[in-house]
């Protein structure tokens, strides 16, 4: 009787185990997801062009923010599919924005690293406040739509939350569609030519700098998605932008300054990573772990997972 | 001898400023500056903005009503920046240089302990508006916000009796959270209850996934939430979908009040508590014509919530004592500080003359579909503020406003 009732506790502990650690697993997954969606644009902006863009953060708030303002407008009128028109709306604007930013303030920067680090922190700065002045400084709420609500139920106490799926959906859409727009379009092409060799671009007859311009609105328009995203998981309010922005560098730097591929890599290092940490110790503690490994892992290669071998960053060296 | 033109203009207006300040609140005879400091920007002024517009509230409602000794109030409104060296600098500005009478502010801890150098070093006199750890009673500092009998530990008492024993703490990780929780922890440990996991996330953290994880294996009854700021949004978000509802595993908030709900979105917190002295939806007449009044102020899309009330009712008291001593001297307030009364949107309140904390009523409530508390449960009468609860201060007691001594009994009620 005893015996039998500890194999009975023995069998719920095992699957109790079972579970935690398929959740885990989607869990790294899912955060892999987060992060490279949200480090994506930098990793054009900072990996590609070597922008040092502090107000990165401030674009993903701004996505946030216009999903905000679609859920207010769109909400009853169009009923569900209010969040596919704001994830377009959030690319659209916040790629304008970064366009402005690159004509009025990034173009005269170039090559003055320690200048545009300060210029884009003042940029974000003045978001941020922007932001206060406009919305007003408390968070703002934004719906989640029905169809993103609730969870892909496998076993007891394991459901895999559809917005979480979702967010690997959009992630994976946001890497091809990019990595094919960058190497299978004359567009694309001819970014990565200009941020690879400029004068010879130039030679080539490519206006470097509208190509300029247009890469960092790409860049920009990819934050504004991560931001339209994380809307389903955290926090819309002035402040949303500082939470994402650490986490971003961390991705691109540890990925490899200078390619997509590096990024990924980087994402998901530390996506799979983190769960793990923090689950054998605490949030704090976990945080900690990862960010001495990533330095520790600097020492051996300073240049990142991925190594991109171009004539322009080598330049740089 | 002639004195050159130039010198003497820059004489006279070196001067001029000295002899309007030099009579100071008599000479101007018919107001009376009051210093408010709140961050206006930076993290913290998605609380605190609310606040100091409750404070400016009751400010001008009492001006419109005839002001205090016959004077208006002029308020002084500072900054503090989410920047803790910067509300001690500012603090020390509104004493010294704009010399108000007294000063109405800050929110976290953290400003607080930096502002208390300068208020006791000045001998000047602060109102202090929100919930907090306990384990303080300067004598320089009139704390209108719960003391922790007063909001964290009638919660634990009634979620053993309500909800279980099994307690999950989750808290961000800096110090009211962590003094918080080792007063639960103690608090269990007398009465029965038991801590099964206690975990910290960094403020300000987005990534809730893991430690949902460990709470689903952990099983808790309840999870106590000491989390603030931008946080509670991605928690509540992540556990909901999760699958965890209130059902399954109710959460216990102590810093998720109405104007926090409106950014979380009430669909993600319905049916989870949370523990404050005032809620908007208490149905009083003192209480709807606050709301109104604030409403009207302010917006019809805004919400009213502990802290704001509490900064609002802190204003009244002020002026009670000054109308009390017959003069805005901060010495002389302070003294008729001790004990005085009004009737407050949450009901009567008062300050206790020996540890200047506030006597509050406590209650608990659930969230509903419009973001407001149902409330659940109430002690119907103010509790006596007790900043050092005898389960962590077996020994010392506060005796005075300032003076710790030796603990003495003292009964409970009135």
């Amino acid at each position: 009787m005893l015996r039998a009732g500890r194999a009975v506790c023995d069998r719920r502990e095992s699957e109790v185990t079972l579970t935690t650690t398929a959740m885990q697993l989607f869990n790294s997954l899912s955060i892999s997801s987060v992060l490279l969606l949200v480090a994506l644009g930098l990793s054009i902006t900072f990996g590609i062009m070597g922008v040092i863009n502090f107000a990165h953060g401030e674009f993903v708030m701004v996505g946030a923010y216009t999903t905000y303002v679609v859920d207010r407008l769109l909400h009853d009128p169009l009923g569900g599919s209010w969040y596919l028109v704001a994830l377009v709306a959030a690319f659209v604007v916040t790629a304008g924005l970064g366009f402005l930013t690159e004509r009025s303030l990034i173009r005269f920067l170039y090559g003055r690293p320690f200048e545009s680090i300060l210029a884009t922190w003042g940029l974000s700065l003045i978001l941020q406040q922007l932001a206060r002045n406009v919305f007003g400084a408390s968070n703002v709420e934004v719906r989640t739509p029905d169809w993103l609500q609730g969870g892909l139920a496998l076993a007891e106490g394991m459901q895999l939350p559809t917005n979480r799926l979702f967010i690997i959906g959009v992630a994976l859409l946001c890497v091809v569609g990019t990595y094919l727009f960058l190497n299978r379009t004359r567009a694309g092409c001819s970014m990565r030519a200009v941020m690879q060799n400029r004068p010879m671009a130039a030679a080539m007859g490519i206006n470097t700098a509208a190509v300029d311009a247009r890469t960092f609105a790409l860049g920009s328009g990819l934050a504004g998605v991560a931001g339209c995203v994380v809307s389903l998981l955290g926090s819309v309010g002035p402040a949303t932008g500082q939470n994402w922005i650490i986490d971003s560098f961390m991705v691109v730097v540890l990925g490899g300054v200078g390619s997509i591929a590096g990024s990924v890599a980087g994402a998901v290092l530390i996506g799979a990573a983190s769960p793990l940490f923090e689950f054998i110790t605490t949030s704090s503690m976990g945080k900690v772990i990862i960010f001495a490994l990533i330095v520790v892992f600097l020492q051996y290669r300073p240049a990142g997972f991925l190594v991109l071998r171009t004539r322009a960053l080598e330049g740089q060296r | 001898m002639r004195i050159p033109r130039a010198l003497l203009m820059v004489s006279v207006a070196l001067l001029l400023p000295l002899i309007a300040f030099a009579g100071g609140e008599d000479e101007a005879g018919d107001v009376i500056k009051v210093g408010v400091l709140h961050s206006l920007s930076g993290t913290m002024s998605i609380s605190e903005v609310a606040v100091k517009d409750a404070t400016i509230l009751a400010i001008n409602e009492i001006n419109a009503a005839g002001g205090v000794l016959g004077k208006q109030i002029v308020p002084i409104i500072e900054d503090g920046a989410s920047d803790w060296p910067t509300f001690a600098e500012k603090a020390r500005k509104l004493i010294e240089r704009d010399q108000v009478q007294v000063v109405f502010g800050c929110w976290t801890s953290a400003s607080r302990k930096a502002v208390l150098p300068v208020f006791e070093g000045l001998d000047h006199l602060l109102f202090y508006p929100v919930q907090y750890e306990g384990l303080e009673a300067s004598r320089n500092i009139i704390y209108t916000g719960a003391a922790p009998n007063q909001q964290i530990m009638p919660a634990v008492s009634w979620l053993l009796q309500e909800k279980g024993t099994k307690f999950f703490l989750l808290g961000s990780d800096y110090v009211f959270p962590r003094t918080a929780n080792k007063i639960i922890k103690i608090q269990l440990e007398a009465e029965g209850g038991i801590t099964v996991a206690e975990e910290y996330t960094p403020l300000g953290h987005t990534e809730y996934a893991t430690v949902i994880n460990k709470i689903q294996a952990a099983n808790p009854d309840v999870i106590f939430n000491t989390l603030n700021g931008d946080s509670n949004v991605a928690f509540f978000k992540q556990l909901k979908a999760a699958g965890i509802g209130p059902g399954d595993i109710p959460v216990m908030s102590v810093s998720v009040a109405e104007e926090e709900i409106k950014g979380i979105g009430a669909e993600f917190i319905e049916g989870h508590l949370a523990a404050w002295n005032y809620f908007q939806s208490m149905d009083s007449p003192k209480n709807a014509g606050f709301v109104e009044r604030y409403k009207a102020a302010y917006g019809a899309d805004r919400v009213t919530d502990d802290p704001i009330e509490a900064g609002y009712f802190g204003v009244y008291l002020w002026a009670e004592a000054v109308q009390k001593a017959g003069t805005a001297d901060t010495a002389e307030v302070r003294m008729a500080l001790r004990g005085v009364e009004f009737e407050a949107p949450e009901g009567m309140v008062k300050i206790d003359p020996v540890n200047n904390h506030t006597w509050k009523i406590v209650q608990i409530g659930a969230v509903n579909s419009e973001g407001q508390f149902d409330i659940l449960w109430s002690t119907g009468e103010p509790v006596r503020p007790d900043p050092y609860p005898e389960l962590i201060s077996p020994d010392e007691d506060v005796v005075e406003p300032g003076v710790m001594g030796p603990r003495v009994a003292r009964s409970a009620s009135n």
